[in-house]
């Protein structure tokens, strides 16, 4: 899919996080979070595999994670990408 | 670097101080005598009365490189410890050494006079941002943290000696009487500074309400009272109360509470003569919610309550579940209104309520306690003082102390905090060693070390969701995933010391 405009979802609250996709010439994805030191490279591993999923090539990707879950990573970047595509 | 029993490298010395590595909770034994300070003679019978603050510091005679101490029961709503060192550096003192009883998040304030050399290291455990950025190695300034008890034994063998003890006192006469009982900064028990009244060289009263002599009941005597001084406010007694004394509605944390009751019942001592000490975390209060219907409900007379007292000992106090509470700082107003109405509502000191160089301290008569974690590992050891972060954040409080008294020391925890798991193969930094800790309690289940068998049986027998500790962390690690190790600098800024002396663990500073 390609990201037509901003797309956002989630929200700040601990365990949570704010995602927001925005159209891009390339993909990028920005990470701040709360436990980035111990878990960045899973909070990004899930990332590019929701984003793998959906065919997203580009656009930039910025999340603000406050300590949420696998599941919650992906149900909101999938929430987020849903509002920003056209297809 | 010498290895202690629970593995971490402890160096030779730290801030000029040799160091003893940890090897067990029991076999240290103390070589001492009790410290000494000089007699004075005070002949007058007037008042003792220097003026203010100031006043009182130049009557101390107060030097550079001494050591300052105050008391922590106005926990964050404390006020002198801020004023006292904008005025020791006002007189211009520098190299002070802070020895309080504890330091808190209010204490930031004198972040800007540690740059200025007026303080010089803290020979005590801190809570908030001052400990972050001694961990960022943004402020050069060594922690030495130490347990309620560890800090009593400390000031009570002479190795750190108080030159200056500044004290709090809500309800104080002109000849040096005070108690924590009455008045606009009431914040009831006494017991840190009742050590420092006896041990610190020179004491001061500072008072925010001087009233007519006698000063009764008297908590610390004019008798171990240099001088007294006037200041308008020593701080706000509402922020005693921090904002986790409230008793939980998380379901999780119900779920651990009913467990936390489900395993002391399991240990059968919640019968008459039973003894119990908890938080003020809003589980443990939970905890001791279900304690006290299982106590009304068997018609159960306890011994004691014990620790920082909340309003809720105080109810079962009058309610007849408890004989007495034994008292070293109180948690919230209830429980300083009631310690000045209450007989049996104790003021203990710190020496006695913890300290493990003494003839037994109040912590080893306690049948069970309920005790908090900010991470624990697969040995049961608990760290209370770093973050995940790496960061120290928090001073011990207690609890190395109770959980090394405690028949049944039980450590209650969410298995999982904003993605970090709990339980894990190594804690950050070690504040309690895990053969002090009989038992886990997560919502996900409760993990029996192994020292407590019957209890184990116990549980299983009455279906308890017992599971083995690495079972825990790996159910947990599914969830969460594994996190990855914070990495740290070969720089020691701060110790862990046990309640003993030896060191537990340090604290490194943290690679940016």
């Amino acid at each position: 899919m390609i990201i037509l405009k901003k797309g956002q979802a989630g929200t700040m609250q601990s365990s949570d996080l704010m995602v927001i996709v925005e159209p891009a010439s390339e993909l990028t994805i920005e990470i701040e979070s709360t436990v980035k030191k111990q878990f960045e490279h899973l909070i990004r591993a899930r990332l590019e595999q929701v984003l793998a999923k959906f065919g997203v090539v580009s656009g930039r990707i910025s999340v603000s994670d406050r300590g949420a879950l696998d599941y919650a990573i992906e149900a909101r970047l999938e929430a987020a990408l849903q509002r920003a595509g056209g297809a | 670097m010498a290895l202690n029993s629970v593995g971490r490298d402890i160096p030779e010395t730290f801030a000029g101080k040799k160091l003893i590595p940890y090897s067990d909770p029991w076999s240290l034994q103390p070589h001492a005598e009790r410290s000494t300070r000089a007699i004075r003679r005070i002949t007058h019978n007037g008042s003792k009365l220097v003026g203010g603050l100031r006043d009182a510091i130049i009557a101390s005679g107060l030097k550079d490189g001494m050591t300052i101490s105050t008391h922590h029961s106005l926990r964050n709503g404390d006020q002198l410890l801020n004023d006292l060192v904008r005025e020791i550096d006002a007189l211009g003192i520098r190299d002070i050494k802070i020895a309080s009883s504890s330091v808190h998040i209010v204490h930031a304030e004198l972040i800007p006079f540690i740059r200025k050399g007026v303080i010089s290291g803290f020979e005590c455990g801190v809570n908030g941002l001052i400990g972050e950025l001694v961990s960022k190695g943004e402020l050069d300034c060594p922690i030495i943290v130490r347990s309620h008890g560890g800090r009593a034994r400390a000031l009570i063998t002479g190795e750190v000696p108080v030159d200056v003890a500044f004290l709090a006192a809500p309800y104080c006469d002109e000849y040096g009487n005070f108690n924590g009982y009455y008045g606009p900064s009431a914040c009831g028990s006494l017991g840190y500074a009742q050590v420092d009244a006896q041990h610190a060289h020179k004491v001061v009263a500072v008072t925010d309400n001087l009233v007519p002599f006698p000063a009764v009941p008297v908590g610390i005597p004019q008798s171990v009272v240099d001088f007294v001084c006037q200041v308008p406010r020593l701080g706000d007694p509402k922020k005693i109360v921090s904002s986790t004394t409230k008793i939980t509605t998380d379901p999780i944390g119900l779920q651990i509470a009913k467990y936390a009751a489900l395993v002391m019942e399991s240990s059968g001592y919640i019968k008459d003569g039973f003894s119990f000490q908890t938080g003020t975390g809003g589980i443990s209060l939970a905890v001791a919610e279900n304690v006290r219907a299982i106590m009304r409900a068997g018609k159960i007379k306890g011994a004691f309550g014990c620790g920082g007292i909340t309003g809720n000992f105080v109810d079962m106090l009058e309610e007849g579940l408890f004989e007495a509470l034994f008292d070293v700082q109180c948690f919230d107003l209830k429980a300083v209104e009631s310690i000045g109405r209450n007989q049996k509502h104790v003021e203990m000191t710190a020496g006695t309520y913890a300290n493990p160089f003494n003839c037994g301290s109040v912590v080893n008569r306690l049948d069970c306690a309920i005790l908090s974690a900010t991470e624990i590992d697969v040995n049961f050891n608990v760290n209370v003082n770093t973050e995940s972060t790496g960061y120290l954040l928090h001073n011990t409080g207690g609890h190395c102390d109770v959980a090394a008294g405690a028949k049944v020391s039980i450590v209650v925890c969410p298995s999982i905090r904003g993605r970090l798991p709990m339980i894990r193969d190594e804690v950050t930094t070690i504040t309690t060693p895990g053969e002090t800790v009989g038992v886990i309690v997560t919502e996900r289940g409760i993990a029996v070390n192994d020292n407590l068998p019957e209890l184990k049986a116990e549980l299983i027998r009455r279906r308890a969701p017992v599971k083995d500790i690495r079972q825990l962390r790996d159910e947990i690690y599914a969830v969460t995933g594994v996190p990855r190790p914070i990495e740290f600098e070969d720089k020691v800024v701060g110790l862990i010391e046990y309640r003993d002396g030896s060191i537990i663990d340090v604290v490194r500073q943290v690679c940016p």
